[in-house]
């Protein structure tokens, strides 16, 4: 005898089983949607741009001259901008999150400071340009140097590095920091050699995708009043500087099409510089990921 | 302990990545530039701010200028003619660019600040008013035909309405932001300060106008003389009369002022005070002689001769 009878199971289980079936194409089809207009847009840049990209492109100044056209300084400021970037929002953010999840209590205060954090996240970044040019530029007279721009990039996206990092610190099992404690450990010995380690692969998934908005933004750079010609590199973070995604947006911006060209390989560029950047993240990632 | 250590590395490392590939190649750019000329050699830098109308006029000088003076420093921003007199006003800036004339608030902020300033022409850009290319039936408007059209008033507009004989089928309009120095002149000349027709499809990138305008036989746009002239073959020109009969965009009309009111002249405006700086006078020096055929190259139309030769002249004054 049978204990179990297939054809009244299949029967039974008929509709639950069609439904799942629907709802994984369905999901596997809004994947699929936008790889496809993500491939779309990636072969339409690469095949544009391609023909642009080469050491000239990479070492000349831009141009009106299409063909001589280049984006050295765009390239190297972008750099700079990003060693002021990364090392503020990284010790800022990473920092506030300690606090906000390991000293802070649970008080009224401290809901109010993480109700208004989560808000800044969406402020538009023209917002936070505006008060890059008011405190930064004005106000503490830095002008449109790689600093001023620098920190107002910072504030843009250290929201998105904070509520992230939390993220990260909250989900380290509590098992783990139980034990530290009871071997004796300080908060601070617990947090540096306990907790961060075992935070910092989640900390750096959320950090990547906030620098990789940093470096592409362009409103903030325009509103604080960052040249978009520039012949000469900075020499100190004080020095003007231009950056990239201005001079993409300039050249789509231009009638001729050849400019557009070199917006696409102006891209491709700055995809480069993102794909280089999320792999060092990622190497240091599966670095740490494997030690709890 | 070790694994400690190679954690605080592995940071340092990323950190350290960001500096040196930012501070690496710096050493090669002073190896350029040594030759010995004729001329002076100047030094100092020369901050300049405003249109992104104007901004391929200024890229095309700067990087002409830096040939012959290589240490002089500019730099072009693109905060847009509004944005560029802010700077102006608070003193950031030694040239201005602008794609309209000064405003009378602006006029009065500077002179309430102390600076003082002179107005140059440059360059003129034509404002090209474009219908799609299958579209045969205009052959020409007028102002007041085109006020009609552009400003709203509640209906639904069709080419009917503007005038008879024209397919009963509604326009499509096509225009720049009205953040942008274009749309300031059009509402200027046509609109009057009116409101501007609802339906109509605002940008602040010239190209998705030129789009617009090719996919829809009703549309109608207007935009940069160099956005037309770049797509030629895919737009149609229509020739405006402002009272003496219907004139087309050329290098010559809109030159001469024939091709009347919608060339739009381009302007720098400088500080007097930096134009007692040697690199600032010799630059705006360079830039008055050589802005015809720059403008050209970019795609606007230069200014009469008389013109540079007379502003040349108001340079040498304020030296």
């Amino acid at each position: 005898m049978k204990f179990i009878d297939h054809q009244k199971v299949l029967q039974h289980t008929g509709p639950r089983r069609k439904l799942n079936k629907i709802s994984k194409y369905l999901f596997f089809l809004a994947t699929l949607l936008s790889l496809f207009v993500l491939a779309i847009l990636l072969a339409r840049i690469l095949f544009q741009g391609f023909p642009y990209l080469d050491w000239q492109f990479l070492n000349s100044l831009p141009s009106r001259k299409p063909e001589k056209a280049g984006i050295y300084t765009a390239l190297i400021g972008t750099m700079w901008l990003m060693a002021v970037v990364i090392p503020v929002t990284f010790i800022l953010g990473v920092g506030t999150a300690i606090y906000l999840e390991e000293y802070a209590k649970k008080n009224r205060f401290n809901t109010f400071l993480q109700v208004n954090i989560s808000n800044l996240a969406g402020v538009p970044s023209v917002v936070y340009g505006l008060l890059g040019l008011t405190i930064f530029a004005r106000a503490l007279h830095l002008g449109t140097s790689v600093l001023a721009a620098g920190l107002t990039m910072s504030l843009l996206i250290l929201p998105v590095v904070i509520v992230s990092s939390q993220e990260a610190i909250r989900s380290v099992p509590k098992e783990l920091k139980e034990a530290s404690y009871a071997m004796g450990a300080t908060k601070w010995q617990t947090i540096r050699t306990v907790v961060l380690p075992a935070a910092l692969p989640g900390i750096l998934t959320g950090s990547i995708l906030a620098f990789s908005r940093g470096i592409g933004e362009t409103a903030p750079l325009v509103v604080i009043g960052v040249p978009l010609f520039l012949a000469v590199l900075p020499s100190s973070f004080l020095d003007s500087f231009t950056a990239l995604p201005m001079q993409i947006y300039n050249w789509t911006s231009r009638p001729q099409e050849e400019f557009h060209a070199l917006a696409a390989a102006g891209i491709i560029v700055l995809l480069g510089m993102l794909i280089i950047m999320n792999s060092v993240a990622v190497w240091i990632r599966n670095k740490f990921q494997n030690r709890y | 302990m070790l694994k400690r250590k190679k954690f605080w590395l592995s940071f340092l490392l990323v950190f350290t990545i960001g500096f040196i590939a930012a501070c690496g190649p710096k050493e090669e750019d002073s190896t350029s530039g040594s030759d010995s000329e004729q001329t002076e050699q100047l030094e100092g830098k020369i901050a300049i701010d405003g249109s992104s109308t104007v901004f391929p006029i200024m890229e095309a000088t700067a990087e002409e200028y830096k040939i012959v003076q290589p240490k002089v420093q500019v730099s072009v921003g693109v905060s847009g003619t509004g944005g560029g007199f802010k700077a102006f006003i608070a003193g950031e800036t030694d040239i201005s660019n602008a794609s309209r004339p000064i405003k009378d608030e602006e006029a009065e902020s500077l002179k309430e600040n102390g600076i003082e300033y002179t107005e140059f022409q440059i360059a003129y850009d034509g404002l090209s008013v474009v219908v799609n290319k299958d579209n045969d039936w205009v052959d020409y408007l007028t102002i007041e035909e085109l006020k009609k059209m552009w400003v709203e008033d509640g209906t639904v507009k069709t080419w009917a309405d503007i005038r008879e004989g024209w397919p009963e089928e509604e326009i499509k309009f096509y225009s720049p932001g009205t953040d942008s120095g274009t749309f300031d002149y059009f509402d200027e000349v046509i609109l009057d300060g009116e409101q501007i027709v609802q339906s109509a499809t605002l940008s602040e990138d010239d190209n998705v106008l030129v789009t617009g305008v090719t996919g829809d036989v009703n549309a109608i746009g207007y935009f940069g003389y160099a956005y037309y002239i770049e797509n030629k073959d895919r737009l149609k020109v229509v020739p405006i009369d402002g009272g003496n009969g219907p004139v087309e965009p050329t290098n010559e009309t809109v030159e001469s002022g024939e091709y009347s009111p919608l060339s739009r002249p381009l302007f720098i405006y400088v500080k007097n005070e930096s134009v007692k700086r040697e690199e600032v006078y010799d630059f705006v020096k360079f830039l008055l002689e050589n802005a015809g055929e720059l403008a050209e190259e970019v795609g606007y139309v230069s200014t009469p001769q008389e013109n540079y030769d007379q502003a040349l002249e108001q340079l040498e004054n304020l030296k």
